[in-house]
């Protein structure tokens, strides 16, 4: 324990006194490490962005898509819908939702404007991590309410509602042969810009209301990854039985293999890496002049009763401690700097949980500056503990 | 005048016919020591004497475990250092033994108390984590607790020494070598330093192995010897040392018969 103490008492004793030398060595250190640790944290920052923007598109790790057809003839959505629910049911599958794209007509004025409509149930949310900003989401009663609920996003408000709040519950009338009065409950936010007026509706409402738009429907059916293959094989092979005539499609999400060019990040991290070696060297060179111009130093420690491996670790961990600290430096650095990017801005599109920052990119960080350290360490204190006592103190 | 406080029991250090060869860049071998036999008891107080040259510094590198010999025996307490291993030497000397340089080396860029505290970082327990304690007390000792925090740099070449007197005794060892301690020092000076020394050596119990070229002060010593020709030979001083006989005793007055049992 205090050998350890001691060896870093000592270590931290010698950098305090060959500050500046050293500085300007552990300024490279740290600028790198900075750039590493941002760079790391930026790309599983946008990972995260890249992993949400898919989880809305086709839910998340890992969510079936089940398509059918009736190749005779119309398929019977009800009892398709029926079949699912029954077969989520006997899978203890927690999480499945309908989604169907149809186009909503909607009472503007004396026409209809067509809507983008999402025919949904109340899980779809949570399948696609789908965060209202306004009002709520559906819930299971909502399938028993009088008349219809909308869940929209800002522009079908600022069209189609002269721009009432959710608060104030806007109604809006659906058009088509059979016009009914809707009520907007929630608002989700809007993913891109230009983005036009959309609206979720629950399939149950649907069915009732608009049975017009209850077809074409597909679903998501998230379950446990590890089960996912079984299960697709599974549900393809009941559905077909249950319903006559149907063919079933079930199929795992398609690797959305996230974006971020890979040749740009190696780059970038070859840049950092390189700016690390180079910090590294600075430091190894300052560490070769001190360690030669202490050898008086070394051999007066060596007095002292100072092990070999005392001495090589000490001389190790000047640099340890010295890149420890630049680590540390940099890694606050690149926080301040990642915390303030404008997310949206660069990414396109916002975060919905604006990731912390990423431990791992931290710890990266460290790791390289650490590692730095220890090789830059490493030559001077071979060197130091080759140093022959005698010759040390001899003048 | 230091009062002899040789007691009974096993030598502290025993060498035996040690001797100590280094090959030179020619191929030649250069005989530094031919065959010292020595033993110092605990808390005794010996001089050397000799030419520069002679192999002094090398026998008391020998001393302080930071040389081994070539050939010959060397008892600590009664233990063969031969047989300990780099590591359990270095705690020997760590423990054991405390060294007085005639350069004073003093670490560059700490102050004072940081100085005298370097060596209790090589120790473990109370020793280690009351090291700026100890190391304070110990420059009172020396009479600098008002230099506590000043750069070697600041300081007298008699205070520098002080310091290195405080560094040397405040891991408490059984054996203080001090290589000309007053070597660098003017003769005022260097007294007062080996003044220093005796005391703190005799209030500690530690034995004392002073090289000098200053007869007056190896004439402090309880025993002295010169060493000549690789061997070393007791001569006798009175304190205070008569400048002649002194000046004799480095020359060449003292028979040079070998192999007399040194310290027996
Ligand atoms: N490692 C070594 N290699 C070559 N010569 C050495 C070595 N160590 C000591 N010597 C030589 O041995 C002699 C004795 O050295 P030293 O013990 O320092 O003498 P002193 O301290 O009595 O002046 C000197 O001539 C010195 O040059
Ligand atoms: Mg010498």
């Amino acid at each position: 324990m205090s050998g350890l103490v001691g060896a870093v008492v000592e270590a931290w004793d010698e950098l305090r006194i060959h500050k500046v030398r050293v500085l300007l060595a552990l300024v490279g250190v740290a600028v790198a490490v900075t750039a590493i640790t941002g760079i790391t944290a930026a790309v599983s920052m946008l990972g995260q962005a890249m992993q949400e923007s898919s989880d809305r598109d086709q839910g998340r790790p890992t969510t079936l898509t089940v398509y059918g057809w009736n190749s005779t003839g119309e398929l019977d959505p009800l009892a398709f819908d029926q079949a699912v629910d029954e077969l989520a049911e006997r899978y203890k599958i927690s999480y499945h939702s309908v989604q169907a794209n149809q186009q909503l007509p909607v009472r503007s004025g004396a026409s209809d404007t067509y809507v983008q409509l999402t025919v949904v149930d109340p899980s779809y949310s949570v399948i696609t991590r789908l965060v209202t900003d306004g009002g709520r989401w559906f819930t299971d009663r909502d399938a028993e309410a009088l008349g219809p609920t909308l869940v929209v996003n800002q522009p079908f408000l600022d069209q189609l509602t002269d721009g009432r709040p959710v608060d104030a519950h806007p109604q809006v009338t659906l058009g088509g042969d059979t016009a009914v009065q809707a009520t907007v409950i929630g608002t989700v936010p809007v993913r891109w810009e230009q983005e036009g007026p959309m609206a979720y509706m629950l399939f149950d409402q649907a069915a009732r209301w608009l049975p017009d738009l209850v077809r074409d429907q597909q679903y998501k059916i998230w379950v446990p990854t590890e089960l996912d293959e079984d299960l697709q094989a599974v549900l393809r092979r009941d559905l077909t039985a249950m319903l006559p005539g149907m063919h079933a499609e079930v199929q795992l999400p398609w690797d959305s293999g996230f974006g971020l060019d890979s040749a740009t990040r190696w780059v970038v991290l070859g840049v950092s890496g390189f700016a690390l070696l180079l910090g590294g060297l600075g430091l190894l060179n300052i560490a070769l002049v001190t360690v030669r111009y202490r050898i008086r130093e070394i051999g007066i420690r060596r007095s002292f009763g100072a092990t070999g491996s005392r001495v090589f670790f000490g001389v190790l961990m000047e640099s340890v401690v010295a890149t420890f600290v630049a680590g540390l430096v940099g890694v606050v650095l690149a926080v301040a700097i990642v915390k303030n990017i404008p997310v949206e801005r660069v990414f396109g599109t916002a975060l919905q949980d604006t990731p912390p920052f990423p431990f791992t990119a931290a710890l990266v960080g460290m790791a390289c500056a650490t590692g730095v350290g220890a090789l830059a360490g490493l030559v001077p204190a071979i060197y130091a503990v080759r140093v022959k006592v005698i010759d040390a103190i001899r003048y | 005048m230091s009062t002899p406080t040789v007691t009974d029991g096993p030598p502290l250090v025993e060498l035996h016919g040690v001797t100590r060869h280094v090959q030179l860049p020619n191929g030649s071998t250069l005989e530094i020591l031919r065959g010292i036999d020595l033993s110092v008891a605990p808390g005794e107080h010996v001089a050397v004497v000799g030419r520069s040259g002679t192999g002094k510094s090398t026998l008391l590198n020998i001393l302080g475990l930071l040389d081994s010999p070539t050939h010959g025996d060397y008892l600590l307490e009664g233990t063969p250092i031969g047989r300990l291993g780099s590591r359990a030497r270095a705690r020997r000397r760590g423990d054991d033994f405390g060294f007085v340089f005639q350069q004073f080396n003093l670490l560059a860029g700490r102050t004072a108390v940081e100085n005298v505290a370097a060596p209790l970082l090589y120790a473990r327990g109370r020793k280690f984590w009351q090291r700026k304690r100890l190391a304070t007390q110990m420059l009172e000792r020396v009479g600098l607790g008002e230099r506590l925090d000043t750069m070697p740099e600041k300081l007298s070449g008699g205070e520098q020494q002080r310091v290195a007197i405080a560094r040397a005794l405040v891991r408490g060892p059984r054996v203080i070598l001090a290589d000309e301690p007053t070597g660098a020092l003017d003769v005022d000076t260097g007294r007062a330093v080996m003044d220093l020394l005796d005391t703190a050596a005799a209030e500690t119990g530690a034995a004392l192995v002073t090289i000098t070229h200053d007869l007056a002060i190896a004439a402090r010593a309880d025993r002295q010897f010169r060493l000549a020709d690789g061997v070393l030979v007791p001569i006798h001083l009175d304190a205070p040392g008569p400048v002649i006989e002194a000046a004799a005793a480095v020359g060449a007055t003292v028979p040079a018969a070998p192999a007399l049992g040194a310290g027996a």
